[in-house]
């Protein structure tokens, strides 16, 4: 496939989960809690697509290929954007803005202060995704961006921490996240590309 | 002088309306299915769903029992597609895809315990003394959910008088079937199996504790509980057990399943009580399962008139 077309399929391609629940809900096939489908699996999407963005890096060290790089920054504003309407369903679907409500769960719920601790620490990185701003931030861009670790972590804590019994699936993506962290320790990087090379001209 | 009766059609054998129109949804769905099949079989989940159109059999004159509410009923759909039944699995929609595989007749149920009459006994022999009539209750899910369902059963306390319980007998217990190889959900171990739930004697007595077999008119949905559950209206939906199979007369209080589980969130009471939140969530209001608005929680979820004195002098924050 030309390369120029791959992106705008994974475009689109991340919108389908969005696109699948406008058409249950014109369609009546969400159940019989709507609201509570909804909000469900925004959150589920939301920390699939942040578990995607944060896979990126550690597949190219592992692999040595450049191209997933092109995908990080979109998959990341994917994040944010279904993070910002899991966040928006629960306050205009499910508490329908009763501001006591949401405020005494942020205050007194813990994984829903956790949830909104780390949708709040999402908005700056969404804010200086662009170019512009990551030129303009330099070496603190990437200092700013490591806040995607806590807001991992938050995001499964807070599914981890809102299931009754079943922990199976928040423990899935946990394990997947902390296989992804690990992967960034140091004994798992690939030596630079330049290293490699000249221990090639060495053997030669 | 021999008088012979007509002939007479039982109102059981008619085919229900709904049993037709659903009979009708399924080849329809069928139909359609087929169809959609080669582009994807993107309807197979609907089809399995539909897949095993059970005939439930009616109750015919049914009375009016105390109690009711004159608030909207849940349909059908929503009472038998919304479930929590762990026994078939965590999500909601699990119990109606496969409780199906539960045998329910034969079925027998054991008392056991402080009473003078003991022993196993067929669920026919169990019902048979008892006259059915429909409960309309309300029912509150300590998820934060409700419902409106018309049950079909008898007051607990009128079981629990046939069998005599002793002087010792100060709690019943419940005890859910158990048999991994009808209810998937028992092979993991997110429970402890079987699920086992309790009432104070003076809980189990009280005239709105229901022993349900049926709703909407009709016997009992597998993914409701068939053949035999508990209802208590005013206490959060996990203490309405389903699938009884054994009541046992205790001088002591049962160790719950959720309880077990986790004791600081789910108490033995387990009263429907907006001034006590679950630890990790609010109890303060509730979504009625059709509305698109919460509403307030009541106490004891509206039947505070009929059971508050139940608990009189109790600190309900620390009994919860």
């Amino acid at each position: 496939m030309p390369p120029k077309l791959i992106k705008p399929l994974v475009f689109t391609l991340a919108l389908a989960p969005l696109a699948w629940l406008v058409y249950a809900a014109l369609t009546g096939h969400l159940g019989v809690n709507p609201i509570e489908t909804v909000t469900r699996s925004l959150g589920d999407w939301a920390l699939r697509f942040l578990l995607l963005t944060l896979a990126v890096t550690p597949l190219r060290k592992l692999t040595g290929w450049r191209w997933p790089m092109r995908f990080r920054r979109m998959l990341g504003l994917y994040a944010f954007l279904y993070t910002t309407l899991h966040l928006a369903g629960y306050i205009v679907l499910d508490q329908f803005f009763y501001w006591p409500g949401i405020w005494e769960d942020i205050l007194k719920r813990p994984y829903i202060t956790v949830g909104m601790v780390s949708f709040l620490m999402l908005i700056p990185l969404a804010v200086t995704s662009t170019s512009g701003m990551m030129r303009r931030l330099g070496k603190n861009w990437q200092r700013l961006h490591r806040l995607v670790y806590p807001i991992a972590i938050g995001g499964v804590l807070h599914y981890y921490m809102l299931v009754k019994a079943d922990t199976r699936e928040p423990l899935i993506y946990a394990t997947i996240l902390l296989v992804l962290l690990l992967l960034r320790l140091p004994s798992f990087q690939r030596p630079p590309r330049r290293f490699v090379k000249l221990r090639r001209n060495t053997l030669n | 002088m021999l008088i012979k009766k007509p002939n007479r059609i039982l109102p059981s054998e008619i085919t229900d309306e709904a049993v037709y129109k659903e009979r009708r949804r399924f080849l329809g769905m069928a139909a359609l299915g087929t169809a959609t099949l080669t582009a994807g079989g993107l309807m197979l989940p609907a089809l399995n769903a539909l897949a095993k159109p059970v005939e439930r059999k009616s109750f015919p004159d049914l009375k009016k029992g105390p109690f009711g509410t004159d608030e909207e009923l849940n349909s059908f759909e929503e009472i038998t597609t919304y479930n929590n039944f762990y026994e078939f699995g965590f999500g909601k929609s699990d119990p109606a895809r496969y409780a199906h595989m539960l045998t329910t007749h034969p079925w027998s149920v054991s008392i056991e315990g402080e009473a003078e009459i003991t022993g196993r006994f067929n669920l026919e022999d169990i019902l048979k003394p008892h006259t059915l009539e429909e409960r309309i209750y309300r029912l509150r899910c300590v998820e934060a959910w409700s419902m409106v369902i018309p049950w079909v059963g008898f007051s607990l306390a009128d079981l629990i008088k046939r069998f005599k319980p002793t002087s010792k007998a100060k709690f019943v217990e419940f005890t859910t079937l158990y048999n991994p190889e009808e209810m998937p959900g028992q092979k993991s171990g997110i429970l402890e199996w079987p699920y086992v739930e309790g009432l104070r004697m003076d809980e189990a007595m009280h005239p709105l504790t229901l022993l349900a077999v049926g709703l909407y008119g009709k016997e009992m949905p597998n993914q409701n509980g068939a053949p035999l559950r508990l209802v208590v209206p005013w206490k959060y939906g996990f203490k309405s057990i389903k699938s009884v199979v054994k009541i046992r007369f205790t001088e002591t209080q049962p160790q719950t399943t959720w309880n077990l589980s986790a004791p600081g969130e789910y108490g033995f009471y387990a009263n429907v009580n907006p001034n006590v939140d679950h630890p990790r969530w609010s109890q303060g209001r509730e979504r009625r399962i059709g509305d698109f608005l919460k509403r307030n929680t009541e106490t004891f979820n509206g039947y505070a008139d009929e059971v508050a004195h139940l608990y009189s002098g109790m600190d309900l924050k620390k009994h919860f």
